[in-house]
């Protein structure tokens, strides 16, 4: 047993480091150690240049495109941009969707949409969730109707992130209303632009325009948008979960985040002394930090295990729910180190060209709006009540 | 021992009761929070005619001579919706400080324009890098003429940029963290010498950066002395705040357990879920921990200084903690619904969470605690 990196991993750190230090655009990287709103621009600059690199794609195959790294290379990657303050990959597109036309498209599909995805020329969006239709996924109601070469949509997807900005849609829609409830889905590609298509802004707690409700009325879909088989979908559907798993653990993020944090803390003074010095503050500093170590050992252990090939499988909503309640609370501390300025709201501050005051300490105007917004972690990419019912079922057998 | 309420606090619950399930339904609040102001006016005149501004003052000024339990009862009424308006700023952060240091005259002036609903005040005590620590006055006022000149900055004032005055701590002797040598002053807000930075905070309300230079000001009570009196005041302002926190956490708890009774996925009920069944049980728990510590806090306030404090901050540290648990669970048994601005209960939520970065939070409360840890209550 070994758990220092080989080194290979080592010489591979230090070229992952080279080419942040020199292609990560400053402002860029300033936006996001600031908590300042990121436009649609920026990141699609930052994944052209990953693009440039070769770097885009991690978990595609090497013919398509992908890196062909290892797991262990894919976690030093995804640490390093995080403490780089490098923009999070879209996932839509490139970790979603691909995937699923990788393993099942046909080969038009695959020349028609990757490249494009591989070059974030298009912008993506996912359409799984409806109002009746969130944990129990398979409940979906939106309607696909064939009709000669089209097939006809109608119904309403929920909480479609960044569908504002977005050119296509892949959705779950049910081809046969008389199947069994899995068995009548379809995993179908839709361009945006398609008339019948109205995108609603939904305003979440902290005040942000994350999220969307995307109506379909009549909407004509060629069909040779359909991703596999028809009333397949579900398969399709679980394939991309999977991935939608990985990288979930946020091991990069959370660090990069007790490290700002610690800073914070040893600049914020209470009685005469930093913050950081509080025993009570220390002690869950302290907790954090072994929470992290044993969260950073887990999944090194998960992707080590799936080293040999393949995605995890319900290991990963181990990492899921650790990774996630470690960054809320993480956010919780950050709000804590604010004190009172954790209560003025100023999402104006949050602008790049913003040059007002700000009010308290400089990290305080997003502790809150944070600690709310990523309140959504334990609730999307299925919740953490649904994750402990796959372990419970997948792994315990219950 | 009588948990039961008399018949003249049951009419005080009642009428805020009613004035809050009538007045303030969801939407009318929302109007008033993304108004201008942030609250509504014509809603403070109900307060002022129903008497409401007067609860903790004496029937010379038109009021209830009420203490701990009265406003108790008014705050945690206040909690259930969400209430934005100036209440605890005005009457009992800034009000009780007049009536426990001001002159007949000053009273005569200020508490009767309170309870008339004429003036609405905010409490500047607190500073920039004092955090939670009231002590902490660097700002200093000197004799002027007739009156006084304050000169430094205050924090994060509940209320102060709509103010027409503001109740000013400063120090008149001693040196930053001395709890003697501090006096409270009253200062018109629109004077020269004031200048505000007005904001909404995460929870819907409002509050200032206040800086003040050479700000005429008008000392009350004796010069040096208001620690005490400013120590009551601030126990009346725990003593609303872990209500307010009772009453919203009730409605959060009520909220979830509905939406979990309604919401199908599945094919049931997800409160059919133990899983969720359980965690709803834990909510309820935290509930009445809650309740009861702000019972226990509500009347403890004429108890020795120690004793009340002790308690004070284990009322103040429960609700901090119990509140975040509430108002996380609250959120995340609302799956996607309660991420939404549309979602009452997220509302709920922030005002909870927030509650506990008003006069200490939890962290600061259980300090206090450590250091009260062996006090015996029976000796002290
Ligand atoms: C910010 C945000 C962004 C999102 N982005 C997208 C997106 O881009 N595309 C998309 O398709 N969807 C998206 N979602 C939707 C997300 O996937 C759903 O919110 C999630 O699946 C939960 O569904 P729900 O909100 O309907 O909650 P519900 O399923 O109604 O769940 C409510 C509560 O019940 C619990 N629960 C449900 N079933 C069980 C059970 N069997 N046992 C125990 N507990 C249970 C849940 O864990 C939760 O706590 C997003 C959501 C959010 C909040």
């Amino acid at each position: 047993m070994d758990i220092n990196y080989t080194p290979e991993e080592l010489a591979f750190r230090d070229e992952v480091r080279a080419f942040l230090d020199e292609k990560l655009p400053k402002e860029i990287a300033s936006k996001v150690k600031k908590n300042q709103h990121l436009g649609k621009e920026d990141t699609i600059r930052w994944q052209k240049i990953l693009n440039e690199k070769g770097w885009m794609a991690l978990h595609w195959p090497k013919e398509h495109g992908g890196t062909g790294w290892s797991p262990i290379q894919k976690h030093i990657f995804e640490e390093e941009c995080a403490e780089y303050g490098a923009p999070t990959v879209l996932p839509f597109g490139v970790n979603m969707v691909a995937p699923v036309i990788i393993k099942f498209g046909t080969e038009e599909q695959k020349k028609t949409y990757l490249p494009s995805i591989l070059n974030s020329d298009v912008w993506w969006c996912q359409g799984y969730s409806e109002p009746g239709a969130g944990s129990d996924l398979a409940g979906l109601k939106t309607k696909a109707v064939r009709e000669g070469d089209h097939y006809v949509v109608n119904g309403q997807k929920t909480w479609t992130t960044l569908g504002q900005h977005a050119d296509w849609i892949f959705c779950l829609v049910r081809t046969d209303p008389n199947a069994k409830k899995q068995e009548g889905i379809s995993f179908l590609l839709i361009d945006m632009q398609t008339p019948g298509i109205t995108v609603r802004p939904l305003i979440t707690l902290d005040g942000e325009h994350e999220v969307n409700e995307v109506f379909f009325d009549d909407v004509k879909v060629p069909v040779e948008n359909l991703v596999g088989e028809e009333n397949k979908g579900w398969t399709c559907a679980k394939y991309l979960l999977t991935f939608e798993r990985t990288g979930i653990a946020g091991v990069g993020q959370s660090k990069a985040a007790l490290k700002h944090l610690k800073e914070v803390a040893g600049k914020v003074q209470q009685n005469g002394k930093p913050l950081i010095e509080d025993p009570l503050f220390r002690n869950r500093l302290a907790d954090v930090e072994m929470e992290l170590m044993a969260l950073e050992m887990t999944n090194l252990r998960t992707v080590a295990a799936a080293q040999a090939g393949g995605v995890p499988g319900a290991e990963s909503s181990f990492l899921k729910i650790m990774g996630t309640e470690l960054r809320q609370e993480i956010t919780d501390l950050f709000r804590r180190a604010a004190g009172p300025y954790a209560q003025p709201f100023l999402p104006e501050t949050f602008e790049a060209d913003y040059d007002g005051e700000m009010v308290g300490p400089d990290f305080a105007n997003s502790v809150s709006t944070k600690y709310f917004n990523m309140r959504k972690l334990s609730i999307f990419g299925g919740s953490n009540e649904i994750q402990k019912n796959i372990i419970a079922k997948m792994i315990l057998g219950l | 021992m009588d948990f039961k309420l008399s018949d003249e606090q049951r009419m005080l619950e009642e009428t805020v009761g009613r004035l809050v399930r009538d007045g303030y339904p969801f939407d009318v609040r929302e109007k008033a929070r993304t108004s201008e102001l942030g609250y509504s006016t014509e809603m403070w005149q109900q307060f002022a005619e129903l008497g409401l501004l007067g609860v903790p003052f004496s029937e010379d000024f038109g009021g209830f001579n009420g203490g701990g339990p009265e406003l108790m009862v008014v705050a945690e009424g206040f909690g259930r919706g969400l209430v934005l308006e100036p209440y605890l700023a005005t009457v009992i952060l800034s009000g009780t400080l007049i009536d426990f240091l001001g002159s007949d005259s000053q009273k005569e002036t200020l508490i009767s324009a309170i309870v008339g609903g004429e003036v609405r005040l905010a409490l500047a005590a607190y500073e920039p890098e004092g955090r939670y620590d009231h002590t902490h006055v660097a700002t200093t006022a000197e004799k002027s003429g007739d009156g006084y000149v304050i000169n430094g900055s205050k924090a994060v004032v509940l209320h102060g940029d709509s103010a027409d005055k503001l109740v000013v701590i400063a120090r008149t002797a001693g040196s930053t963290n001395d709890r003697n040598g501090l006096s409270a002053f009253v200062v018109d807000a629109s004077a020269d010498g004031v200048s505000r930075r007005g904001y909404e905070t995460i929870d819907g309300l409002h509050a200032a950066e206040i800086s003040l230079n050479n700000a005429p000001a008008e000392l009350l009570g004796e010069e040096g002395n208001a620690i005490d009196a400013l120590e009551k005041s601030l126990a009346l302002g725990i003593v609303a705040l872990c209500a307010e926190a009772s009453g919203a956490m009730e409605v959060a708890c009520d909220h979830t357990l509905n939406y979990i009774k309604e919401r199908q996925q599945f094919g049931v009920p997800i409160g059919k879920f133990q899983a969720l069944q359980h965690r709803m049980v834990e909510m309820r728990m935290e509930l009445e921990k809650a309740r009861s510590m702000t019972i226990l806090a509500a009347c403890s306030l004429e108890l020795s200084a120690p004793v009340r404090a002790k308690r004070l901050a284990a009322a103040k540290a429960i609700i901090g903690k119990s509140g975040r648990k509430v108002a996380e669970e609250a959120i995340q048994l609302h799956g996607g619904m309660g991420m939404m601005e549309e979602t009452a209960v997220s509302h709920y939520a922030k005002r909870i969470v927030m509650i506990d970065h008003q006069l200490g939070d939890l962290g600061y409360h259980m300090q206090q605690l450590e250091s009260l840890l062996d006090l015996d209550e029976d000796a002290a």
